[in-house]
C-alpha cells in the first residue's frame, strides 16, 4: 500500500513531451542559482527555498522528478518527503513533462463569460487533444505530437481583458476562440 | 506637466490616480532612472529621516484600510508588533491577487515595480524591518523578473542593501514565488508557503502574524497596493491624504470591472465617492447592447452578490434609510451594510443573458479546486457543493437540491480555521438567497437519484 501511494506521489510516467525536456541533472549553473535563493532565507531556515528551487527544476527540465526532489532535499537539508508534500499540494508544480508549450486557459468566471471555455475547445481541436479524461489529479493533457499540452487554470488575475491565457512564460489576453490559431502560430511545431 | 496616456488607456474624468497615475503612461518604463526623473525615492530620503513611529502616526492619520480584500486599517496592523519585541520583524508584501475578479496588483508589479519598492522601503522602516519578501504569484512569471530587476537596480543607487542613504538602516528586499495556490493569498498560509511548508492556514489566535508570523518572529503583511498608498501617504502628509475619499473610508481604490460590460478595465476613484450607477453606465458604457444587468458581485468572487433591482435597508449614523443598488457608493461600510463586502476590489458584473446556475457551477468549480484541504467543512463541503451545483447546471437535480447546497454552504461558514470558508460559503447562500426561484425552475421533481440500495430493491421489472 505505502509503496503504491509513492509511487502514485513521485512517479513521473512518460508522455509525449517528455522528448523536450533535458533528463534530470544537477549542473553547476543550477547549484549556483539554488545557493543564491537559499541564501535569501535566515541560515536556519534553508526549508523556504524549497519553491524557488522547484521552480528552476521545473523551468529546466519541465517536470518535478524522483530525482530532482533527491537533489532538492539534498541542498535544503531536509527529507525527501518534505519536498513531495510540497511537489503534491500546488497546482503550479507538475510530476510529468507537459507539452513543448504549454497553454493554460483561465477558467474563472470573468474569463468564462469571455469565453474561455470556447477557447479552450478550439485550442484542443486545433492541436488534437482530447480533454475528456482529465480530473483533478491529472489536469493536463500534452498533444500526441508532444508540442503542446493543455491545461485549465484558475483565475489569472487579468478579468477585465478575457479570455486569458498562459503559454509558458508568455501571457496573452483578448484570446477569443476566433484567435485560437493565431495564438497557436506563435508557437510552430518543431 | 499633463501626463501623456497611450492611446484608449487614457483615466476618465471621474478618476483620481495615485497608484496609476503612471500606468499606460507613454513615455514610462519600469527602470530605476525613469523612475528617478518623475521623483521616486524623494519619500524614503524623507522616511529616514523620520522616527519611524511618526511615519506609523501619519499612516494611522490617513486612515488607510488595507487593499486585499479585508478592508483593516493598516497603520493599526502596524501597531501590534509587540513593544518589548526582541525577535527580528518581516515585512512581507502580498503579491499573490488571486481573488477572481481582481486585476490591479499586475499593473503596479508589472509598469511601476519602484512604486512598490519604495512604499515597501518606508514601510520596513516605519515597522523595523530589515528583511522583505514580496510574494509573487507563479502565474506572473514576467513580474518576477522585473522585480528581481528593480530590486538589482535599488541595490546599485543605493536604496537597498546596507545603510541606506547612509542613515544607518539596512534593508534586503527578496522575491519569493508562489505556485498557482489561491489559499497564499491568505495572509498565514502565505507565511506557512513561505517557510517552505504546504500553505495550511494557521489557527487564530494569535489573530495577527504581527505577533506570531514568519519564524514564529513578528511578521506584517501588506497587499502591493496598500504598501504603494504608504509612498502617497507620506508624500502627501496623513491629514491631507485622509481628505481623499469620505470619512472612515480614505484614499483611492483601484475597482476592477470584468464582465458583461462595454467598457471592462479598472479604474483608480476616490472611496465612496462613485456609486454604483456611475461606476457601471457612466465609466464602463452600461451594458451590452439590447442587454441589461441582471447582478454584480462588488469585491471579487468571495463577496455576496447583489441584485440591480434591489432595495437596501441600511443604518449610517443615526438615521436608517433605504438605499436603492443603483446609489450604492463603492465604499467598505456601504457595501458591508448592504450585506456583502469592497474586498479587493473586483466588480464582476452579468447581464440578464447569464444563467445563475452557471454562474453558481463556476464559482464553485473554483472554491472546490483551492480548498486547501486542512478543514473538514470546507474540503468536503465545497467537493459536496460542487457536485450539487454541477447538478443543478446539468438540469438533473430535484427542488431539494437547493436546500441541500443552502445546508451545506451554513455548515462551512464559520466551521473553518480560516476564512477560505466564509468566502466560499458566502457566494453560495447569497445566490440561492436571491435567486432562489430561478434555480427551483431548473429543477424538476422527476429527477431521482437513487442509492445503491434503492437500485438493489428494484431490480426486478415490475409487473403491467
Amino acid at each position: 500500500m505505502s509503496q503504491s501511494i509513492l509511487e502514485q506521489n513521485i512517479a513521473s510516467p512518460e508522455t509525449p513531451g517528455t522528448k523536450f525536456f533535458p533528463p534530470f541533472a544537477a549542473d553547476d549553473e543550477l547549484n549556483a542559482k539554488a545557493d543564491r535563493w537559499i541564501s535569501h532565507y535566515p541560515a536556519d531556515q534553508k526549508r523556504s527555498a524549497v519553491l524557488m528551487l522547484l521552480h528552476d527544476v521545473q523551468h529546466k527540465f519541465g517536470f518535478i522528478s524522483a530525482e530532482s526532489i533527491d537533489w532538492v532535499a539534498g541542498k535544503l537539508e531536509i527529507e525527501p518527503i518534505q519536498v513531495v508534500e510540497v511537489v503534491t499540494f500546488y497546482p503550479g508544480l507538475r510530476q510529468s513533462a507537459p507539452g513543448k508549450f504549454h497553454i493554460r486557459v483561465c477558467r474563472t468566471l470573468s474569463c468564462a463569460m469571455a469565453g474561455s471555455y470556447e477557447l479552450m475547445d478550439k485550442v484542443c481541436e486545433l492541436t488534437g487533444i482530447d480533454r475528456s479524461q482529465t480530473s483533478h489529479e491529472q489536469p493536463i493533457v500534452v498533444s500526441p505530437c508532444g508540442n503542446y499540452s493543455v491545461e485549465f487554470a484558475e483565475c489569472l488575475a487579468s478579468c477585465g481583458t478575457g479570455p486569458v491565457c498562459l503559454v509558458n512564460d508568455d501571457f496573452h489576453e483578448d484570446i477569443p476562440a476566433e484567435k485560437a490559431q493565431e495564438l497557436l502560430n506563435n508557437y510552430p511545431k518543431a | 506637466m499633463s501626463i501623456q496616456y497611450k492611446e484608449g488607456k487614457e483615466p476618465l474624468e471621474q478618476e483620481h490616480r495615485l497608484i496609476f497615475r503612471n500606468i499606460d503612461r507613454v513615455d514610462w518604463d519600469p527602470s530605476i532612472d525613469r523612475a528617478l526623473q518623475d521623483g521616486y525615492y524623494e519619500q524614503v530620503k524623507k522616511a529616514l529621516k523620520m522616527e519611524p513611529k511618526d511615519i506609523t502616526d501619519e499612516v494611522k492619520k490617513s486612515g488607510l484600510r488595507g487593499r486585499g480584500g479585508a478592508g483593516f486599517p493598516t497603520g493599526v496592523k502596524w501597531g501590534f508588533i509587540p513593544p518589548n519585541n526582541t525577535k527580528p520583524v518581516y515585512l512581507i508584501c502580498n503579491c499573490d491577487e488571486s481573488e477572481p475578479g481582481t486585476f490591479k496588483d499586475r499593473y503596479v508589479v508589472h509598469q511601476d515595480p519602484h512604486q512598490l519598492l519604495e512604499g515597501m522601503i518606508i514601510s520596513a522602516f516605519a515597522v523595523g524591518a530589515h528583511v522583505a519578501y514580496i510574494y509573487i504569484r507563479e502565474e506572473f512569471p514576467a513580474a518576477a523578473q522585473i522585480v528581481e530587476k528593480a530590486i538589482a537596480e535599488c541595490h546599485e543607487k543605493g536604496f537597498l542593501g546596507k545603510d541606506i542613504q547612509g542613515s544607518g538602516f539596512d534593508l534586503e528586499i527578496h522575491i519569493h514565488r508562489g505556485a498557482a495556490a489561491y489559499i497564499c493569498g491568505e495572509e498565514t498560509g502565505l507565511i506557512e508557503s513561505l517557510e517552505g511548508k504546504r500553505p495550511y492556514p494557521r489557527i487564530k489566535p494569535p489573530y495577527f502574524p504581527a505577533a506570531l508570523g514568519l519564524y514564529m518572529a513578528p511578521t506584517i503583511v501588506n497587499n502591493v497596493e496598500s504598501l504603494c498608498h504608504v509612498k502617497h501617504i507620506l508624500e502627501m502628509g496623513g491629514e491631507e491624504y485622509s481628505k481623499l475619499g469620505v470619512a472612515r473610508n480614505t484614499g483611492t481604490r483601484i475597482l476592477c470591472v470584468s464582465g458583461d460590460v462595454k467598457k471592462p478595465g479598472y479604474f483608480e476613484v476616490q472611496v465612496g465617492k462613485i456609486t454604483m450607477r456611475e461606476l457601471l453606465y457612466d465609466m464602463c458604457g452600461g451594458p451590452k447592447d439590447g442587454r441589461e444587468f441582471k447582478a454584480v458581485i462588488p469585491g471579487g468572487s468571495s463577496s455576496k452578490i447583489l441584485r440591480c433591482d434591489e432595495t437596501f435597508k441600511i443604518s449610517k449614523g443615526d438615521d436608517a434609510k433605504d438605499l436603492d443598488f443603483w446609489d450604492i457608493p463603492m465604499d467598505f461600510d456601504t457595501l458591508a451594510a448592504c450585506g456583502s463586502m469592497a474586498g479587493s476590489g473586483g466588480v464582476i458584473v452579468m447581464d440578464d443573458s447569464r444563467k445563475i446556475s452557471w454562474v453558481l457551477n463556476n464559482i464553485n468549480h473554483f472554491y472546490a479546486h483551492e480548498s486547501c484541504g486542512q478543514c473538514t467543512p470546507c474540503r468536503e463541503g465545497n467537493g459536496w457543493m460542487k457536485k450539487v451545483s454541477d447538478r443543478i447546471a446539468s438540469g438533473k437535480a430535484r427542488p431539494e437540491d437547493i436546500d441541500t447546497l443552502e445546508s451545506i454552504a451554513y455548515q462551512i461558514d464559520g466551521r473553518t480555521i480560516c476564512a477560505f470558508g466564509e468566502a466560499s460559503a458566502w457566494p453560495v447562500e447569497a445566490i440561492i438567497a436571491k435567486y432562489r426561484d430561478e434555480l427551483i425552475a431548473e429543477t424538476s421533481e422527476d429527477n431521482v437519484v437513487k442509492s445503491a440500495e434503492q437500485l438493489e430493491r428494484e431490480k426486478f421489472l415490475t409487473p403491467a
